[in-house]
């Protein structure tokens, strides 16, 4: 029997915890580019009027601008949708905020597929793997909105910039009094022995609900959420991969460059193990209801439990190939 | 590198001089000097801006010999005026102000774009003390100085900001938002200059991407720019464009001043040859005498 689940959109989280925040930290200060009431920034800008700053729908100034105030020791979090974020701002995030190592905050609002009806030109399916090629840049992609609260304070304490990857949409609470977030730690969400999925982002809920499904066909998953991308937790990777020899995973982006990337880069370091990928598959995407355009561009429950079970099938050829070198 | 400093214009004791004439005199003496410098370190290096570092000179010896309060021995003082130098290709002039100014030895201007070295191509300011803002990518330096004036108000500080652009900057989109925000947020203290020289590094400003009417730009886009087209080589009208910021009122400022791309060489002066040419050693034997003739003049006219 099913407890009822709670759903909370994580913009929401986000600009509570700005308000919050707002009364603690006289240095926080919150820029928008004419998206706030879509990312939720307005309740900060009516908390803290003096600390707001609207740019207009001028990306690239706002980043700038950020720039510029945190090197005179004001903490900024800039907001607008993650597409525009790391598409109109490439340069200025990495030319000045990252190559300067500036405490910036980067909310990248509506991130993955969640910007659903708006269509391909909105929907944010290469951010993370921009945004992770870049020196001193910290990534966290939260899985709810509990995650990004936790992210976006742990954001204000580093020393350097941050890009938070948020959702449009409520998605369940999934992490409610469980141990806090930590920057470059995996949450070891299940026990398993046969497949490892790792997962960030909204459908780590899918991966823990394939997870349960693949249990009753008797395959043990070793479930990691992984909501800080970059740095990986590379030695909980290993550690599950040592063990299952079989990894998939799972995430809200195109197959290249994301979680998936990293993981294999990891892996291919550490552990080498059987991989596969839940993601989009390198394609543009389109209009729709938010959890019918994941399931068409397979993420969802089935894609998952399907490719696991593929996976899983493959293995015996590892296994013997392992005897033979005995 | 020149050593030709005459002990009466040794840095300090132009930060010292309470006459504003001589200051000024001494000032126009030093920007040449620094001309100087910057041509030896590019001939020696094989690399560099000589074009747009030669027509800042005056510009950036003004401010941080006299207009700017900055503390070479606090790089990352709280309460310092900053500067951004967006045109950050013409780093080689800038890091030789800030060498003369104590921020770091001046023999270290030789390791300029050499491995190992704090000097990069374009300003850094992880690495050299006294850079407020890493340049390098054009049309970055509006926006940023526009943060650095809004951070001042929230904080209820009084420092100054100073961004220096030229043609580049002002071609790319950004810049324009920079200015548009200006004019809304109206910041204290927030000044851009603008380093007009006429030439980028494919030709003519009018040839690449024409400016013109350019005050009109900017007083559409809501700024209090100053209807004089100041002379960017001479230090008391550069003085002067300053004393004018400081009677107004109604911010943000911009001042125009006209330069000239490779100034103080006959034949890199008003051409875009000279932007990132390498100063080789024709251009050294033939440039050098045209500008040490000008220093000693302005040595004898201290």
């Amino acid at each position: 029997m099913k407890t009822e689940v709670k759903l909370v959109a994580m913009r929401d989280a986000l600009g509570q915890a700005l308000v919050e925040l707002g009364s603690k930290m006289p240095e926080l200060v919150v820029l928008d580019a004419d998206v706030s009431a879509s990312t939720k920034t307005g309740g900060f800008a009516k908390a803290f009027p003096e600390r707001f700053f609207n740019v207009g729908v001028a990306e690239a100034n706002m980043a700038d601008i950020a720039a510029g105030m945190a090197t005179a020791g004001l903490r900024p979090v800039i907001n607008t949708f993650s597409l525009f974020l790391v598409l109109k701002c490439a340069d200025q995030i990495r030319n000045t905020i990252c190559y300067n190592n500036l405490p910036v905050v980067l909310a990248g609002a509506y991130g993955g597929l969640s910007d659903s009806y708006d269509g391909a030109s909105h929907q944010s399916i290469l951010d993370v793997a921009m945004m992770r090629t870049l020196p001193n840049m910290v990534v966290i992609v939260p899985a709810d909105a509990v995650e990004m609260k936790q992210a976006l304070e742990l954001a204000l304490r580093r020393n350097g910039p941050t890009f938070i990857r948020g959702c449009r949409n409520e998605t369940p609470v999934l992490f409610e009094g469980a141990e806090p977030l930590a920057i470059g730690k995996a949450r070891k969400l299940r026990d398993g022995k046969d497949l490892t999925i790792v997962a960030c982002g909204v459908p780590v809920v899918m991966a823990m609900e394939a997870a349960e499904q693949l249990a009753k066909d008797g395959i043990a998953v070793d479930l990691l959420a992984v909501a800080t991308v970059k740095p990986i937790d590379a030695e909980a990777l290993a550690a599950s991969a040592s063990k299952t020899k079989t990894v998939l995973v799972v995430e809200e982006h195109n197959i290249i460059g994301g979680l998936g990337g990293a993981v294999a880069e990891a892996l291919g370091k550490h552990a080498p193990a059987k991989m596969d990928y839940i993601g989009i598959q390198d394609r543009f995407t389109e209009s729709g209801e938010y959890n019918a355009l994941m399931k068409k561009y397979g993420i969802s429950v089935e894609a998952i439990v399907e490719k696991a079970k593929a996976l899983v099938a493959a293995k015996p050829a590892t296994k013997k190939s392992v005897r033979k070198k005995r | 590198m020149t050593t030709l400093m005459a002990s009466r214009v040794e840095p300090g004791r132009v930060l010292a001089e309470t006459d504003r004439g001589k200051k000024a005199a001494m000032m126009q003496y030093l920007a040449q000097k620094f001309r100087v410098d910057v041509f030896d370190i590019l001939h020696e290096k094989g690399t560099g801006h000589w074009g747009g570092a030669s027509s800042v000179a005056e510009i950036l010896t003004t401010l941080y010999f006299d207009a700017m309060s900055v503390r070479p021995e606090e790089p990352r003082w709280l309460d310092r005026d900053r500067l951004v130098l967006s045109k950050g290709h013409a780093s080689a002039i800038l890091y030789t102000v800030l060498a003369n100014r104590g921020f770091f030895p001046a023999e270290e201007l030789h390791t300029f774009r050499q491995i190992n070295s704090r000097l990069q191509g374009h300003p850094c300011m992880n690495e050299t003390p006294g850079v407020d803002m890493s340049t390098g990518a054009l049309g970055h330096g509006m926006s940023v100085s526009l943060g650095m004036a809004m951070a001042a108000r929230v904080q209820k500080k009084a420092y100054w900001s100073y961004v220096i652009m030229g043609e580049g900057c002002l071609d790319e989109g950004q810049t324009w938002e920079g200015i548009m925000a200006a004019a809304k947020f109206k910041p204290e203290r927030l000044v851009a200059m603008i380093d007009f020289n006429g030439y980028q590094l494919d030709g003519s400003n009018d040839e690449i991407m024409p400016l013109a009417p350019l005050f009109e730009k900017f007083q559409a886009f809501g700024w209090n720019v100053s209807p004089t087209l100041w002379n960017g080589h001479q230090v008391s009208e550069i003085l002067k464009s300053l004393e004018w910021v400081r009677q107004q009122k109604d911010w943000p400022f911009a001042l125009i001043y006209q330069t000239k791309k490779g100034r103080g060489i006959s034949f890199t002066e008003d051409t875009h040859k000279f932007h990132g040419a390498v100063i080789d050693d024709q251009h050294y034997a033939n440039g050098r005498p045209e500008l040490l003739k000008t220093l000693a003049e302005l040595e004898a006219a201290l």
